[in-house]
């Protein structure tokens, strides 16, 4: 177990040390000046810029540059932003919060939809529903986001008005923001108009996770139903009915256990891809998460931002990875036996 | 039964997980029961981000929409409705009979904002007026610098050299005299850009030692006072509840950025915003067939035009700007570009204006006669040169892109190569400011109902480049005719002044009207009495919200 643990969290060292190194270097690879790139200060002086040199490690080696990197990012001095001039690492982390947020109540959602569903359909007493749901993951699973996002604001924001189109809360209710968790900000504040703006806030945030859920569901549906098939085909089961279980005790004790298994295993392998959907949702949303946060970096060439987002985002998909993997060991002690970590 | 029935009991978990969430969901569509807060916010869809707080520093009209009628006050105004000058901060004006000097009487107990970084100690007096204009006029002021210290509408208008004193006479009194009798004097203090800031809170930024705040954090006396501003999000404004003309009806008024066309209309369909600033042309036809919509429709006191830079060959060659102005296919811009909600611009004055004439309005879609031209100065093989796109809306030019696509089209026709150039907006200004362009394509709103707003700033030699004049052109009989003009108050003799320099534009072919667009305003029918200015930004100080 430990040696299991051991193994997973060198591999993240490695990792973020692969990706600090590929975020350095772009200091040189983009097209502007190395010290601009640096430390996000766009014109900088004749005088200055020896000072700020100095203070950057450039007339160094590249190791030292490096080391000097790493120092600054656990600093949390991440350079400042070409565009506003603030501090990349104040942006990055207030818009982060929006995109956990969203990434969270749609993998929960698909969750508590994908599973029962999943289950039915692995049913063989139900041919005609296993052959519905499964018609359905498939649509889900082949529709492009943002084509189903632009169609459910076409229908339920403009044609019945039941949604908004845009944002997390509606700008009237100016609730301060002190962890970034709306829903959290919301209870915490001390506004007299907490419900309404509770109920606005469901509300903004019905289409944008039905839409970033619509993968991940199809995905957990199809990888539910094989292996719930696999795991009532297996002798243990067969052998625990004839002993005579219920089906639901049969269910629980072993059906369950061992079918949702690969679902925890999918769940940390589609976490990336849930990301990068994220972000094409956060941008039809105009949801302020870190991916709308990084179109608009890209767009405004804004390089140290970009940096940033890069960082964080690699970041927070190998430390999720790790999270589902560690989760997995824990209720897969076969798991354990596996050779080395990986990602 | 159901116990030994797995797929049964998750079939019912699952039924009522369903249920559970359509209830909610409908629960939270249901919205009977809005607060006070917001039946008395109203939303505003802006097209874009404000440079600054301060309309002294501009000439964009989306900061002045932002800013200049919510924050501020002015010494006098223009009234939207019959374009004449009227009191605002000053209740009375007294102008010397030879137009040089102009006494303004102030209003008593007007009082600024009190917000959490600024609370006044007195109302407005003079020192704030003179505290107001020296900070544009004195380099040597501790405010000039702030910001940039370029005041483009003050120097675009010769406000330096004009303005030879300023008397604080008393309190409340204070008199401008000026070196030269201008008609226009009165019209340009009215503007958008002739704000009135607190000196007292100057003073207090000083003693703070962060005077830069004053465009940032501001204060002045308008109907609103500033809250929040989250760059492209939202700017978040509170009603000033001591207003000298009465509290505002509205307790809240929130722009929300949005600079994506149909995501604003999206947003006006959804109720998401009240009021919609700018519709693209493209959708008015479609916004007026929906029945709770209003779309108002105003006077065109703008012009788009095609600037060519006078300081670059070939185009400081007249005939050869001549010939490029054959090439303009205005009918073809206002079809493809304005959705038929635009007049084609002879002029570079708008029909509506009082100082137009006719007589100027021989222009002509000819390529033969732009390639005889051309020929004529020696360049049969035609040459190659840039067009800079505006890249972003607006009401004179909602698609410079396309606009110079259809340039393109019709140069490459008599052998001239176009590329199409653009930046992001700010770099965009910046560039042309150092005149790196060849030609532009770009416009001009009024600020004021004075036809001189149209002359001066955007070809007179003051305005060069720094001010608004994208061409360089810097024709001194021109400038003698616009000065002439000033310098008397009969509108027959104005007018004629004014021929002459509209027929030098003509002749010299510095810039090429396009047209003069129609400017649309839409918002809900529960809205009412949005001040909409032609002349500049929009007001909410009267606005009702009401149930609808």
């Amino acid at each position: 177990m430990f040696n299991y643990f051991y193994r997973k969290l060198s591999l993240l060292f490695f990792i973020t040390f692969g990706v600090t190194v590929f975020v350095f270097s772009l200091n040189y690879l983009f097209p502007t000046d190395v010290l601009s790139n640096m430390s996000g200060i766009t014109s900088i002086n004749e005088i200055d810029y020896e000072k700020i040199a100095q203070q950057y490690n450039l007339n160094d080696s590249v190791i030292t540059q490096y080391f000097g990197f790493i120092g600054r990012l656990l600093d949390g001095d991440w350079g400042v932003s070409f565009i506003t001039g603030t501090s990349i690492f104040e942006q990055v982390f207030r818009v982060l919060p929006a995109t956990i947020e969203l990434a969270m109540y749609a993998l929960f959602y698909s969750f508590i939809v994908a599973i029962p569903l999943g289950i039915l359909a692995s049913s063989e007493n139900h041919p005609w529903l296993d052959k519905s749901i499964l018609a359905l993951s498939i649509v889900g699973f082949s529709m492009p986001i943002f084509w189903l996002a632009l169609l459910l604001i076409l229908v339920f924001s403009i044609g019945l008005g039941w949604f908004p189109t845009s944002g997390r809360l509606s700008l009237i209710y100016d609730i301060p923001s002190s962890s970034g968790f709306l829903f959290l900000d919301i209870i915490r504040s001390s506004v007299d108009y907490k419900s309404e703006a509770f109920a606005d806030a469901f509300r903004h945030l019905v289409l944008p996770t039905f839409v970033l859920a619509a993968y991940p569901t199809t995905v957990l549906i199809r990888t539910t139903r094989q292996s719930m098939k696999d795991v009532m085909n297996t002798s243990y089961v067969k052998a625990a009915k004839i002993k005579g279980l219920t089906s639901g005790q049969l269910l629980r004790r072993h059906g369950l256990r061992n079918g949702l298994l690969p679902v925890i295993q999918m769940l940390g392998i589609h976490f990336g891809t849930v990301i990068t959907l994220a972000m094409v949702t956060e941008v039809i949303f105009a949801w302020p998460g870190v991916g709308s946060w990084l179109v608009d970096a890209i767009h405004q060439r804004d390089y140290p931002a970009i940096q940033g987002g890069l960082l964080v985002i690699s970041g927070m998909v190998f430390v999720a990875t790790i999270l589902f993997d560690l989760l997995y060991m824990i209720f897969d002690p076969l798991a354990r036996r596996h050779g080395h970590g990986k990602i | 039964m159901l116990k030994n029935n797995p797929i049964k009991n998750i079939e019912h978990i699952a039924r009522y997980s369903l249920a559970a969430l359509f209830c909610l969901t409908l629960a939270a569509c249901g919205k009977n029961n809005e607060s006070e807060l917001a039946q008395k916010t109203l939303l505003y869809c802006s097209e874009g981000s404000p440079e600054t707080f301060n309309p002294q520093l501009v000439t964009s009209g989306t900061t002045i929409d932002a800013v200049s009628q919510q924050i501020y006050n002015r010494l006098v105004k223009i009234n939207p409705k019959t374009g004449l000058v009227t009191s605002d901060l000053a209740q009375k004006v007294i102008v010397s009979e030879d137009a040089m000097r102009y006494r303004f009487y102030l209003r008593k107990d007007v009082e600024f904002h009190t917000t959490a970084y600024f609370k006044p100690t007195r109302t407005l007096t003079s020192e704030d007026v003179l505290f107001s204009f020296s900070r544009i006029l004195h380099l040597d002021h501790p405010f000039n610098l702030v910001g940039g210290g370029s005041y483009p509408f003050f120097s675009g208008m010769g406000f330096d050299t004009l303005i030879e004193q300023i008397i604080v006479v008393d309190d409340l009194t204070i008199e401008f005299r000026l070196s030269e009798p201008q008609a226009s004097f009165l019209a340009n203090m009215a503007t958008d850009f002739a704000v009135i800031l607190s000196a007292e809170y100057a003073q207090q930024l000083i003693e703070s030692d962060e005077k830069e705040l004053i465009d940032q954090l501001p204060i002045g006396t308008g109907p609103f006072k500033f809250s929040q501003y989250k760059r492209d999000h939202y700017i978040r404004y509170y009603a000033h509840p001591n207003y000298w003309d009465g509290a505002p009806l509205l307790r809240q008024v929130i722009f929300d950025i949005t600079p994506n066309n149909s995501n604003r209309v999206a947003k006006l369909l959804t109720r998401e915003c009240d009021v919609l600033g700018y519709p693209s042309s493209a959708d008015v036809e479609f916004l007026k067939q929906k029945p709770d919509i209003k779309l108002n429709e105003s006077v065109a006191m703008n012009v788009s035009y095609w600037a060519f830079n006078t300081n670059v060959p070939p185009f400081d060659n007249p005939n050869v700007r001549k010939a490029l102005s054959y090439v303009v296919d205005r009918q073809a811009i206002i079809d493809a570009v304005y959705f038929r909600h635009a007049e084609p611009a002879s002029t570079l004055l708008p029909p509506s204006s009082w100082a137009y004439t006719e007589a100027n309005t021989d222009v002509e879609l000819s390529l033969e006669k732009a390639k005889a031209l051309l020929l004529q100065e020696g360049f049969e093989d035609g040459f190659e040169m840039d067009i800079w796109a505006m890249p972003v809306q607006r009401v004179y030019n909602p698609n410079a892109s396309k606009m110079a696509e259809i340039l393109q089209q019709n140069l490459a026709k008599i052998g001239v190569t176009a590329n199409i150039v653009t930046y992001d907006w700010g770099t965009f200004r910046k560039k042309l400011a150092q005149g790196e362009h060849d030609s532009v394509l770009i416009g001009w709103s009024a600020d004021n109902s004075d036809p001189d707003n149209f002359y001066r700033p955007l070809l007179s030699c003051a305005a060069t480049f720094s001010g608004s004049n994208r061409t360089a052109w810097c024709n001194e009989q021109y400038d003698e005719s616009i000065f002439n003009a000033l310098s008397t108050a009969d509108p027959v003799v104005r007018k004629q002044y004014y021929d002459q320099a509209e027929r030098l534009i003509f002749e010299n072919s510095p810039l090429v009207p396009i047209a003069h667009a129609l400017r649309y305003q839409v918002h809900h029918n529960y809205i009412s009495d949005v001040e909409f200015n032609p002349y500049g930004g929009i007001g909410f100080f009267q606005t009702k919200k009401g149930k609808n």
